[in-house]
């Protein structure tokens, strides 16, 4: 883990370690989740004949952003078949946030097929998309390499990795998943994009009318609704995937309300 | 034949391994990276890999790493590179010279446009460490329409099928890695480099295709041994700890260097 998340992240790093995980802290280029890819990669070049190399996202070199979609799928499986039982239909939408974006594959995989089913993906534009620090990568990314996967990158014009910016530390990575580019070229999937500011109200609001705590990852999601619901008819039906509960963020959010625990 | 095909025949008559020196561009600054790399060339050098530096080298240790983060925190990358490049030819016309990095600044600079660059700039070849062999094509296509040689890299754990691939597109020669691991990790064990050595060039349409052995070859003395059975020895990560050590200390790094290299040219064998 980078050693910024390992700061950013204590309370996962610390459940982590009460299930008996080690925790390497990294601390080079930007000690955050990208270096962390490369420790990771580094590592399993050297000991790969009796290592394996497992990643948590639908990104990295072919064939594991296949295999984490295959593993996250049940996701939208289980969603597809519980929304017809309780609507009697398919949704008209689907909202998930993406940062390398497996939760958001998983639910979308089961309802590609199912033209009518639209399929939005909310990354994280962190302080804006135009001030140069976010993680809005298929917003304003390029297509390069990076981490094994040809797919779209945020980077300079010498192809120099750029430091990707959110408060929500699951999104902020300067790649994406290849299969996300791929949906968002041929149309078939829409990316939108949701700032630190309004992805903390998605959070409160999440809070206030459900009462659940959600990830701040999920907090993109939720954030995005009323701009995906406004393009719907009345009665329309979506789903948003909560992909992760708040407990781990609530150093960040108290952190940012001024709140000292 | 092309210029780094004419420097392994030239290395095979004199019944020698061609010497092949690795630094990465920029570092640590770019009059003082051209600097470097001359003295390599007339140390010695067959062939100065140019490294191109980039923010995520994820197959160097962390001698390499460093050396990259130095050069990109002084502006180097992809075409501060291809100038350093420009320069070392008009300077030595004699010197193989190889585009040494990551896919990335070549796909977002365009495959085809990079190539034209690469030519323009006196580049022999181009060497990249994450276009897997068979995902090459366009790259490949790229080079081979500006008279460019592309190197491939091939692991112990390459596959007969991977070799196959890598060997179809090969072009001035073809770069071994001898252990699995990142650059700067010590090569202990010559066996296994020997048989995959081998074992490469019977598969090699007509055994043509020189082989140069890398990472993990540290001293004159590892230099020699690979030197039995490859064609060309690559020392990266111990050329550049020599640079790194002379700068750390104020020194000059140049005629550090260039001793550093003529060591590992006289354990090759006579000039």
């Amino acid at each position: 883990m980078g050693a910024v998340d390992v700061e950013r992240q204590g309370l996962n790093v610390f459940r982590m370690k009460l299930l008996g995980a080690k925790v390497h802290a990294v601390k080079d280029g930007t000690a955050t989740l990208k270096d962390a890819m490369n420790e990771a990669l580094r590592d399993w070049v050297t000991n790969v004949r009796d290592t394996h190399y497992v990643i948590g996202s639908v990104a990295g070199p072919h064939p594991y952003p296949l295999l984490v979609r295959e593993l996250q799928a049940v996701i939208g499986r289980e969603a597809r078949a519980q929304i017809q039982e309780s609507e009697g239909r398919l949704p008209d939408a689907l909202v998930a946030c993406v940062g390398g974006g497996s939760n958001a594959m998983g639910l979308f995989h089961a309802f590609v097929p199912d033209a009518k089913v639209q399929l939005y993906g909310v990354e994280a534009a962190g302080d804006g998309v135009d001030t140069g620090r976010h993680a809005a990568t298929l917003a304003r990314g390029r297509v390069g390499v990076l981490h094994g996967a040809r797919s779209y990158v945020l980077c300079d014009d010498d192809g120099q990795i750029a430091e990707a910016h959110s408060i929500s530390a699951g999104l902020d990575y300067p790649g994406v998943g290849p299969e996300h580019s791929h949906l968002k070229d041929t149309g078939r999937a829409s990316y939108l994009s949701v700032t630190d500011e309004e992805a903390l109200a998605g959070f409160a609001r999440l809070a206030r009318t459900e009462g659940i705590l959600c990830a701040l990852e999920s907090a993109h999601a939720i954030a995005a609704l009323p701009a995906v619901a406004a393009k719907l008819p009345d009665g329309a039906v979506m789903i948003v995937n909560v992909s992760g509960r708040g407990d781990k963020d609530m150093g960040t959010i108290a952190k940012r309300l001024g709140v000292t625990l | 034949m092309s210029r780094l095909a004419a420097i392994f025949a030239r290395a095979r008559a004199e019944k020698r391994a061609a010497l092949v020196i690795y630094l990465t561009a920029h570092d640590p600054d770019g009059e003082t990276s051209q600097r470097l790399m001359l003295a390599a060339a007339e140390a010695g050098a067959d062939i100065i890999e140019v490294g191109v530096p980039w923010s995520d080298p994820s197959a160097d240790g962390k001698v390499i790493q460093a050396a990259v983060h130095r050069a990109l925190a002084k502006g180097g990358g992809l075409g501060r590179s291809l100038e350093i490049c420009r320069a070392l030819r008009a300077a030595n016309p004699n010197v193989g010279l190889v585009l040494f990095g990551y896919a990335n600044p070549i796909v977002v600079m365009g495959q085809e446009r990079f190539a034209a660059r690469a030519k323009e700039a006196g580049a022999d070849g181009v060497l990249c460490v994450d276009y897997p062999p068979g995902e090459d094509g366009e790259l490949t296509g790229a080079l081979g329409r500006q008279g460019l040689d592309y190197v491939p890299l091939l692991a112990p754990t390459s596959t007969p099928g991977r070799i196959d691939n890598a060997l179809a597109v090969a072009r001035g020669f073809v770069y071994y890695v001898s252990l699995t691991g990142i650059t700067g990790t010590a090569l202990a064990d010559l066996d296994e480099p020997r048989r995959q050595v081998a074992a490469i060039k019977a598969r090699a349409p007509g055994g043509a295709v020189p082989v140069a052995v890398g990472f993990g070859i540290r001293t004159p003395g590892a230099a020699r041994a690979v030197a039995t059975f490859a064609d060309g020895v690559v020392v990266g990560s111990a050329a550049v700890e020599v640079v790194q050590q002379a700068v750390a200390a104020g020194r000059d790094p140049v005629p550090e260097l260039g001793a550093f290299v003529r060591s590992l040219r006289a354990a090759l064998g006579p000039a």
